[in-house]
């Protein structure tokens, strides 16, 4: 067998391994999120179907099987068919560039499928492309509230993804690569990046939820307001895959956070004293960390409503983007006049420059702090509750926002 | 809302996170009732003489706004009395599909007998089973048909899902709900 063919099974062999491993944590995900949901609510939560509801998944897929697909008269069947499948298509294939582990560490293979020098560029544009999903299903379904739904999601996508992208601009100046792998191996020199963009990853964070469609800026799915928003004529396989594309990205958003912020595959050093190099296992510890980042968004659903629509937009374009470019400039100042890191060509060896890193956190940190302590009286300036008819005002800033 | 209020609520969810859920697992566990939740009626005897209270006067049937009750009474034999009265309900129907559980059949009645009980658990498959009569409400016959039906097929005892707080009214006499 020639080499490429080789390289090339093997890379199918994996995308499968990713492709099966993310559709069965899909469906787990689905049940732990219920559980957690139900005790959040002091109710059990699915409890029925086999030992600890197990089975649960398996009969909610059934059922999305065999459920009755409905078809819209009005609907364009082609773009209707089409837009569930690009949304987990792209949603799929996002994850597929994570490294969750060092280079040849899984039975002789690399623990990802593509790794690409341009990988946090490429993992941005692929998760931007599950707004074509959302928009042409809401389009194609011929119906006026999944065509409102569908426009008001396309705008907080694309609105979040410049915040999103800003932040995460001075990770990129810091670390000086797009390579998962080389800002893995940053992180696993410097210290995390949560360090030394505590801002950003704030920034990151919230961006990250409005991204991927969770509470509480789940509006595109809005049950209260747009029915169920471009998923309203959608039923059966094609609504399980649009669920599957939005916990997916959820997967995707969680491992971004930890490859960025938070050391990636690496695990604590601090093990290895106890079991040797079991920090540099592949793939345990980037799902441990994903974990907590998953419960983070149940716990958030469970905790915060959702907010009003131009609430949303204002959050985005007032204060998250503007932070986010401040945030840049904070750091290209810093690494142009005070200090950084040099990396050595072709090692993984980092020298000091000027004053390091620490200032950098310690300023990033105290942005964050002002910012949140500021929270309340700076509201003002972005969310201000607009003077409507007379009476309404009073109403609009006596609800508070 | 500041960022303060956030993290107060995020407490508050997560310390519900490790509390025991309220919830009543029912079928298996009782399902907790008030005295006076209206479910399936009851008819009640003397209870000295064991006589049935009823003396198919129709004026529940008169009553129900439901038009769920049918009463055809019967001359007592005076020798061996079905009720005290003159007449007693030869046949005495209460449509449950019909029914409202308003509870109105029971005041209306002069004697007493008909008395709405707590029992709840009568889900079955055909129209015809939902019409029950003496033999399924006289007082002493626990559980609704498709629970007796199905007690008698398994060879078991009838399991009412329910407890009832305090004990059942006084009006329902010679009645016992599980506590």
């Amino acid at each position: 067998m020639p080499d490429w063919l080789a390289a090339a099974l093997i890379t199918l062999l994996k995308s499968t391994v990713v492709i099966v491993a993310l559709l069965t944590g899909f469906a787990y995900m689905t049940l732990v999120e219920r559980v957690l949901l139900g005790r959040f609510q002091l109710r059990y939560g699915p409890n029925r179907v086999g030992p600890f509801a197990l089975l649960q998944p398996l009969a909610d897929a059934i059922k999305s099987i065999f459920k009755e697909d409905i078809n819209v008269t009005l609907a364009d069947k082609l773009v209707y068919t089409m837009a569930p499948i690009i949304s987990v298509t792209f949603a799929l294939v996002a994850f597929g560039g994570i490294p969750a582990g060092p280079a040849h560490s899984l039975f002789g293979e690399n623990p990802w499928v593509y790794n690409l020098d341009a990988g946090l560029l490429v993992l941005l544009a692929m998760t931007s492309m599950g707004v074509y999903g959302i928009f042409l299903g809401g389009w194609a379904s011929g119906s006026k509230y999944p065509m409102l739904g569908g426009l008001r999601s396309s705008a907080q996508m694309i609105s979040y993804e410049l915040s999103m992208g800003m932040s995460l601009l001075g990770v990129l100046m810091l670390v000086g690569s797009t390579n998962f792998q080389d800002i893995v191996y940053w992180q696993a020199h410097n210290g995390w990046l949560l360090l030394f963009q505590g801002l950003a990853f704030v920034i990151f964070f919230i961006s990250a939820f409005a991204e991927t469609n969770r509470a509480p800026f789940d509006l595109p799915e809005a049950e209260q307001e747009l029915v169920a928003g471009f998923l309203t004529e959608y039923s059966a396989i094609k609504w399980a895959l649009y669920q599957m594309a939005e916990y997916i990205s959820m997967f995707t958003a969680s491992a971004m956070m930890v490859t960025l912020f938070f050391g990636g595959w690496k695990g604590p050093q601090l093990l290895n004293a106890i079991i040797p190099g079991v920090s540099e296992w592949p793939i345990i510890w980037l799902i441990v960390k994903m974990a907590f980042f998953v419960f983070l968004f149940i716990w958030v659903k469970a905790s915060i409503l959702r907010i009003r629509y131009d609430q949303l937009m204002r959050l985005g374009w007032k204060l998250l983007l503007p932070l986010a470019l401040f945030n840049t400039m904070l750091v290209a100042f810093y690494l142009a006049f005070v200090g950084g890191v040099q990396k050595v060509p072709g090692l993984y060896e980092y020298h000091k420059t000027g004053w390091g890193l620490w200032p950098l956190g310690l300023l990033s940190l105290l942005c964050l702090l002002a910012w949140l302590a500021l929270g309340d009286r700076s509201r003002g300036l972005f969310n201000k509750a607009h003077p409507v008819r007379g009476e309404q005002a009073s109403v609009a800033r006596a609800g508070g926002d | 809302m500041g960022v303060l209020e956030i993290a107060k609520g995020m407490g508050v969810t997560l310390g519900k996170l490790f509390q025991k859920p309220v919830t009543v697992s029912y079928p298996e566990q009782r399902a907790t009732l008030q005295p006076r939740f209206r479910g399936r009626h009851v008819l009640t005897r003397h209870p000295g003489t064991g006589l049935e209270k009823c003396i198919g006067c129709s004026l529940c049937a008169a009553a129900c706004p439901a038009y769920a009750i049918y009463v055809e009474a019967g001359e007592n034999d005076p020798h061996n009395p079905h009720s005290p009265g003159e007449r007693y309900a030869k046949v005495y129907e209460i449509n449950m599909l019909r029914c409202i559980f308003c509870g109105l059949c029971e005041e209306a009645c002069p004697t007493g007998a008909v008395v709405l009980g707590n029992e709840f658990e009568m889900a079955d498959y055909r129209y015809p089973d939902f019409v029950y009569g003496k033999e399924d409400m006289l007082v002493g016959v626990e559980g609704s048909r498709p629970q007796r039906r199905e007690a008698a097929a398994k060879g078991e005892s009838v399991r009412l899902g329910f407890r009832v707080e305090g004990g059942p009214r006084p009006e329902l006499e010679g009645v016992t709900y599980p506590q």
